[in-house]
């Protein structure tokens, strides 16, 4: 029974990428043609979450603009086989020429197979695990250094800060966001020397009541800036609201949400990638299999200030944006850890230097532990 | 007032009181179900539904009571769907209730995404804390309406299955469908106006969820509470007063973690976070007693046979 299925369901998968095979031509051929290119983007949640799919949406509504590109969306696709059919689909039924996979589970083995299947259709995946030896040539990479956009909001928060208490909410102690927590703290002690980042770790991406919990007990401990590394930073920004102090947001725009405390907050800006790869795909030109940048690469950007910024702080964080469009480095040593004490930045560490992405400490300043 | 203690003590009085309404709210909706011998597994999905509802209606009416009444309606006809599906013969009341769980989950979704990013107006909370001068105890006391209908409903429920006919109804059913019948009790008539009941009571812990605490709606908004309240009704040995006590316990304990981690106490957060669970494990270990839980236990659910 099992072998007549998996038979009945392997012919009917490669009739059908026959038939899309007919009906369009070669992928090559297809893609060279100006006006012909579809792109299609699998999001793990909801486009309009406050948060890491509303960016890429944002994005995705911008390239709709572009002229000669189609796009197709589909949302909710959780981290399992879901979303090699999705991807196929997008393939066979609409004619994708590339795909963006936006959820950090969906690179293995979904992307890395799929991506096998058709290797005249380009993959792209939101997170830096392309593997150059391993992985085919048709998929790639390309994230954001979201870290720098957070230096930002530590600038402008340092300068906002009554008692010098920031308060910050994550959700795993993983590199990408211990890095944004560091930067946080660095950019405030870069405008207040005696500025602290409080860590609150719920343990999970999406937990609401204890991310509401967290947030309230961060206030309660006398932060009177908050801010946070969780997938949908919604609740977080309006429970801080409530609550009367300031907020800096995380991922897309939260500045609707807090029309008292809002500052500013860090951003993709994923539609400079997007644009990039709709350009090269319509020249024929091939991708570049990893693309990534911050300030310097305009792949990320701040939310425009909100009613907490003060003018100085405003007039900081502008100042700061174009230091690190001009490269100038956020991470410059001797920087000790919080818990040993060990100098682990020993020199000025260029952003985008490698050594950075292996971050597994949170520096001296930040009151908070990874375990 | 302001030592590591105070705050961690007022945190975990904070916690109790806004984490545990929507625990409240579904531990005493099921225990309402459950005394009549139906397991309702699908109030997770209630609860996610109720919360949707809450919010899109007070986004749409300007009013979030309208909003609540809406989420406890919505509730009750997912409950009474459960009811009905489970009068048919040869049906598994664990199973509909996974399946009904999905169902309320995915409709909540389906029906929620234009609701994510409007802001709908909220439930206000009463300031009892207004006589202190300690702001963040009179943020902790920040008591929303719902609590108090939650306990008291809770009180009133008690109260009646102890001492009214209605009550007496509802447990004889629970205990022995053989001798409702032979009284003359519609067994499912019976069950169904529970499931009902209970759906209702479930919604509005929802509506709790999207108009006061967090106080927003989107996907991720229950991630699990629906499941744990019903785990809380064995908790409580199926009675409605101990299910506010576990609910209040529940909610104290979870907020442990992050308040720990606010006053500096960061090392081992995974095991504080786990706090809920293991301080009910604890109790459950230390309370226990094979003769009452069996006591206690409705006879006709299907745990029990």
């Amino acid at each position: 029974m099992a072998s007549v299925e998996f038979t009945r369901r392997t012919l009917l998968r490669s009739s059908a990428a026959g038939a899309a095979g007919l009906a369009f031509g070669f992928g090559g051929v297809r893609r060279a043609l100006a006006g012909d290119l579809t792109i299609g983007i699998v999001y793990v949640g909801a486009r309009d979450d406050f948060g890491w799919n509303q960016a890429h949406a944002v994005a995705m509504d911008a390239l709709k603009q572009v002229a000669g590109v189609k796009v197709v969306e589909e949302e909710n696709v959780p981290e399992t086989d879901a979303c090699a059919k999705t991807m196929e689909s997008m393939i066979n039924l609409d004619g994708a020429g590339l795909i963006l996979a936006t959820s950090f589970g969906y690179y293995t083995p979904f992307v890395v197979d799929v991506a096998k299947k058709y290797p005249k259709v380009e993959f792209r995946h939101a997170a830096p695990l392309w593997n150059k030896d391993k992985d085919p040539k048709n998929a790639g990479s390309y994230f954001g250094y979201l870290n720098q956009a957070h230096y930002i909001d530590g600038v402008a928060a340092g300068l906002c800060t009554k008692s010098n208490k920031i308060g910050f909410v994550a959700a795993k102690p993983i590199a990408s966001v211990l890095s944004n927590i560091n930067s946080v703290l660095l950019g405030a002690r870069k405008t207040n020397p005696n500025a602290t980042v409080q860590v609150i770790f719920t343990g999970d991406w999406s937990l609401p009541v204890r991310e509401a919990e967290a947030a309230n007990a961060l206030v309660d401990a006398g932060c009177d800036v908050v801010t946070c590394h969780v997938d949908g930073p919604k609740v977080v920004i309006e429970t801080a609201e409530k609550r009367g102090v300031k907020t800096c947001g995380h991922n897309a725009s939260q500045a609707p949400l807090a029309p008292k405390g809002f500052i500013t907050g860090a951003e993709y800006k994923w539609e400079t990638i997007y644009k990039q790869y709709a350009a090269e795909l319509g020249k024929g030109q091939p991708l570049p299999n990893m693309l990534a940048g911050g300030y310097e690469g305009d792949m990320v950007r701040n939310t425009p200030f909100g009613a907490g910024a003060s003018d100085e702080a405003k007039k900081a964080a502008l100042a700061a944006i174009e230091d690190l469009k001009a490269k100038k480095p956020i991470y410059v040593g001797p920087l000790k850890d919080n818990k040993t004490g060990k100098i682990v930045i020993d020199k000025a560490y260029d952003n985008l230097d490698p050594y950075l992405d292996q971050m597994d400490y949170l520096l001296e300043g930040v009151i908070g532990s990874i375990t | 007032m302001n030592t590591p203690l105070a705050i961690v003590l007022i945190a975990m009085l904070g916690g109790a009181i806004r984490v545990s309404t929507p625990f409240m709210f579904v531990a005493v909706g099921e225990c309402l179900t459950e005394k009549s011998g139906r397991i309702n597994l699908g109030l997770e999905g209630t609860l996610v539904l109720g919360a949707m509802v809450a919010y899109a209606g007070s986004y749409r009416t300007g009013s979030p009571w309208l909003g609540v009444l809406l989420a406890g309606l919505a509730g009750s006809c997912l409950g009474a769907m459960h009811g009905v599906i489970c009068k048919l013969p040869r049906v598994n009341d664990v199973a509909v209730g996974i399946a009904m769980m999905l169902f309320g989950t995915g409709v909540a979704f389906f029906f929620g995404k234009p609701y994510i990013q409007p802001t709908a107006p909220r439930l206000v909370s009463i300031p009892l804390g207004a006589w202190s001068d300690n702001a963040d105890l009179g943020s902790a006391l920040n008591v929303n309406p719902l609590f108090f209908v939650g306990v008291l409903a809770a009180l009133a429920l008690g109260w009646a299955l102890r001492n009214t006919r209605w009550g007496l109804i509802v447990r004889t059913v629970g205990d022995s469908a053989a001798a409702a019948r032979a009284i003359g009790i519609s067994v499912d008539l019976v069950r169904f106006l529970t499931t009902t009941a209970g759906g209702f009571l479930a919604g509005i812990g929802g509506a709790f969820l999207s108009l006061s605490y967090p106080g927003s709606w989107n996907q991720g908004l229950s991630s699990g509470q629906g499941l744990m309240a019903v785990a809380l009704v064995i908790f409580a040995r199926w009675s409605p007063e101990r299910c506010v006590l576990a609910a209040l316990l529940f909610g104290g304990a979870g907020a442990i973690g992050p308040a720990l981690q606010s006053i500096g106490v960061t090392q081992g957060y995974y095991f504080f976070n786990a706090a809920p669970y293991i301080l009910t494990l604890g109790i459950m270990v230390a309370t226990s007693s094979a003769k009452r839980s069996a006591r206690d236990i409705p006879g006709e659910l299907a745990m029990a046979k």
